[in-house]
């Protein structure tokens, strides 16, 4: 290190005041500590000029102004070494001047102060919910981050992808409520406190909502018949790709967040927990062209958003603008950001928002072959980590089992959602599209030789309704958010077992939590990657407002006295994720041959119904049953019943191999969950399943 | 007013810190870990009871203290106040040292 800040060959050769300068490296992009200085490295293809502006940090008045010399610019990149600077106490940003012609895409406006889209820490907005200055011409601020963190010998975990079992969570709601009983609620910090929990229910992977620095209040606004202030809480807009949330870590004012959320990852590796967060690359927080210049609109506007020839934003995001990711320049960006938090976090995955954006050409046409989704599947650094597509856009693109996946990518199944609720609802003509389901959707996949890990199933997610609520509401409530119940889905397949809403009724709160049973055990049950909703372990409810996007209140905040209140249900969750874990034939990378290719006298998996052998493909029918066997895992036979229908029903088994008995693991119809090893033997060869009900058995 | 002193004692570097590291202070600080440092001692103590406050940038000559004695060198921190307790469980680095409330020889 001593030799380094030694070097002979590093020394200014410009001044700027009492400034040092030299000509800098025009990469990395971004604000890199060299030798005595700090490296400063910014992309423009249009600005005329472009000027360093230094704050110390959290003064409302620049320090300096430095100019870049235009023998410091190589090609559209200007960089600069600026020496002595003291780096835990300064805060960065530049003005570029150019053209404001936004019939021809450009929209400079040298009056503010923008952020750099590299910065690897922002200062500004360090706690969440305070008011911002709505003046600052400069509310975010680029920092200087170390790379010091003590990560010992902790490393990206790369556990198989059919291995895992996705939990998906906000960090603030996970750790807010007052009942979590935390230290510093709403924290990266905190929510190392809840490792324990997400442990004891045997997940191992956190899919994090947005972690890095986004605006909770834009768009904030009240409600009008309420008066509760309503936020961008989910944080789906981005306004620092690199940057953690500040105001998301306790350490956020004394400039920490970066070493409060490695420590996470790090803690959470030690209990055998990948971590994959939520990547927003379709949109960014400066909206459409009412919208704020923060960054990317003030340093190339025409590069980094797609525009219509008339020079206005194209909306496929619905968020007002949509990022130019085929754009090469942007496209590394992407490339640079995710490589970043893998390198520099040790993070798993990524689940991209809106995925099907990432592979429109500038003009919105989907691409045949988008070049960042083969780049990114392709890429080195990230050759082991998770790529999740959310295979859909809010311009009609949807594409769940045709995302150009290049042999990596996976993708949130859609169809699974709908068609497991259907079933579960009792909606007639289902069984045959449960099936696939319970596959791992070789209707969708196997086409294009994707095994059944490229399916991340799930039945709930932060969009739309909580597990509970599927089965406490009809409609969507959604008055609270403001906009007169005309937000949120209308297509949600839920039922209300009866009742809408809240109930005393105990024959309807038992048929709910039956209901809530039967998914999990689809889930958990069903080949491809389970995904469970935060809370939908303990029977989190959303009142049923299915769009919770802006609530900072208990809406979003998970009551962890729920724990408690339904012990049972989460007793009843973390056996069935045991069971999961426990036998390998759920768990397969490819697809089911519905044959008996091992000779062993069954198939990998057999259909029946009603009758053993016979499955029920009927319009009318509603139940299916299924029976696996993996003769070369060795793993146990199991035998699966689905009951969507009103009434009880008498299922023949299907007969075992000599010597081999079932055995009880799960009967939702009465609270019957047996924990992994110790099943109930059977002596009996067929088993009464009751209304809307489901069991599991074990053949050995 | 920040103050940092070290001595080598049978090959035990014995740090003590007053008042608020800070970015200010941080390079004192840093200074007295070379020196030590320079000295190969087997094992560190830091006493910081008398340490009021500790900025980011003193967590950041904590880690280059680790990085500097290396891995087979133990870090003992004694008698750390609140706030400083809480910047170092909140950034994690209290994993990587030894937290005590009081001092033995042995």
């Amino acid at each position: 290190m001593e030799r380094l800040e030694k070097r002979i060959d590093v020394y200014p050769t410009h001044r700027h005041d009492t400034f040092k300068l030299r000509p800098g490296k025009p990469f990395p992009f971004g604000a890199t500590m060299v030798p005595g200085g700090v490296n400063f490295s910014i992309y423009s293809s249009y600005a005329t000029s472009c000027t360093l502006v230094l704050f110390e940090k959290e003064s409302n008045e620049p320090m300096a102004e430095i100019p870049f010399n235009e023998s410091f610019r190589v090609g559209n990149v200007w960089s600069m070494v600026v020496f002595d600077l003291d780096c835990e106490d300064i805060e960065y940003g530049y003005r570029m001047e150019g053209p404001f012609s936004p019939e021809t895409g450009h929209r400079f406006d040298a009056s503010k102060i923008l952020l750099d889209p590299y910065a690897k820490a922002i200062g500004g907005r360090d706690t969440w919910g305070q008011t911002p200055d709505w003046q600052n011409v400069f509310p975010y601020r680029g920092r200087l981050v170390f790379e010091d963190f003590d990560w010992e010998d902790d490393h990206p975990l790369e556990l198989p992808m059919e291995e895992l079992v996705i939990y998906e969570a906000h960090v603030r709601s996970l750790t807010k409520h007052p009942s979590s009983g935390l230290k510093h609620p709403g924290t990266f910090a905190a929510l190392k406190e809840k490792i324990s929990h997400l442990k004891e229910l045997g997940i191992n992977c956190l899919e994090l909502m947005p972690v890095y620095e986004f605006d909770e209040f834009e768009n904030s606004r009240r409600n009008d018949e309420t008066g509760e202030l309503l936020f961008n809480y989910w944080g789906y807009s981005t306004v620092g790709f690199f940057a953690p949330k500040s105001g998301f870590a306790a350490t956020g004012r004394l400039g920490m967040q970066v070493d409060e959320f490695k420590s996470l990852v790090k803690e959470l590796h030690k209990s055998g927990i990948e971590v994959i967060l939520d990547v927003v690359f379709n949109h960014t927080a400066e909206g459409n062209e009412r919208g704020p210049t923060l960054s990317f609109r003030g340093i190339d506007n025409k590069t980094y958003y797609m525009l219509t020839p008339e020079g206005y934003y194209f909306n496929f995001s619905g968020c007002g603008n949509t990022l130019n990711c085929n754009n090469p320049v942007v496209r590394n960006l992407v490339l640079d950001c995710l490589r970043y938090w893998v390198a520099e976090y040790h993070i798993d995955g990524f689940r991209f928002d809106l995925a099907a954006i990432l592979g429109r050409d500038s003009q919105g046409a989907p691409l045949a072959n988008p070049p960042l989704l083969e780049t990114l599947a392709y890429d080195p650094v990230l050759g082991r980590c998770k790529l999740i597509a959310e295979a859909w856009d809010a311009g009609g693109l949807y594409q769940v089992g045709s995302f150009p996946a290049y042999g990596r990518w996976a993708e949130w199944n859609g169809k699974y959602r709908d068609d497991v609720r259907k079933f579960l609802k009792g909606e007639p003509g289902m069984v045959g599209a449960l099936s696939q389901r319970i596959q791992g959707s070789p209707d969708l996949y196997a086409w294009n030789d994707r095994g059944a890990a490229a399916s991340i199933n799930f039945i709930t997610c932060h969009d739309g309704f909580t597990l509970f609520d599927l089965f406490a509401y009809n409609e969507k409530h959604n008055e609270a958010n403001g906009e007169k119940n005309q937000d949120g889905g209308n297509d949600n397949d839920s039922w209300n077992c009866g009742v809408e809403g809240p109930t005393n009724d105990p024959e309807i709160k038992a048929l709910r939590l039956r209901q809530i049973k039967n998914a999990w055990t689809i889930l958990m049950l069903s080949q491809g990657i389970p995904m469970v909703l935060m809370g939908d372990e303990m029977g989190r409810t959303q009142d049923g407002n299915n769009n919770n996007y802006c609530h900072d209140s208990e809406l979003n905040w998970l009551d962890w006295g729920l724990l408690e209140e339904n012990s049972e249900l989460f007793h009843f969750c973390k056996n069935l994720v045991a069971f999961r874990k426990a036998h390998p034939v759920l768990r397969r990378s490819g697809h089911l041959s519905n044959q008996d290719l091992s000779g062993c006298g069954y198939a990998d998996i057999t259909w029946h119904g009603t009758r053993a052998w016979q499955a029920d493909w009927s319009d009318s029918s509603r139940v299916l049953a299924f029976m696996l066997c993996d003769h070369h895992s060795g793993d146990d036979f199991l035998y699966v019943a689905f009951n969507s229908h009103w009434d009880a029903l008498d299922f023949e088994l299907p007969q075992l191999p000599e010597g081999k008995k079932w055995h009880v693991a799960v009967n939702t119809g009465v609270e019957e969950v047996h924990e992994v090893g110790r099943e109930k033997e059977l002596s009996q060869g067929n088993f009464l399943v009751g209304p809307r009900s489901s069991i599991v058995l074990v053949g050995r | 007013m920040f103050q940092s002193t070290g001595e080598i004692i049978d090959g035990v570097a014995k740090i003590t810190l007053k008042g608020e590291l800070d970015a200010a202070a941080s390079g004192q600080f840093k200074d007295t870990i070379e020196k030590m440092a320079e000295q190969n001692p087997k094992k560190v103590v830091m006493f910081m009871e008398e340490l009021d406050f500790m900025a980011s940038s003193g967590l950041r000559v904590l880690i280059f203290a680790k990085q500097k004695m290396g891995a087979g060198v133990d870090i003992h921190l004694i008698g750390c106040q609140e706030p400083v307790l809480n910047s170092l469980e909140m950034s994690g680095f209290h994993h990587s040292v030894y937290l005590q409330e009081t001092y033995s020889e042995v």
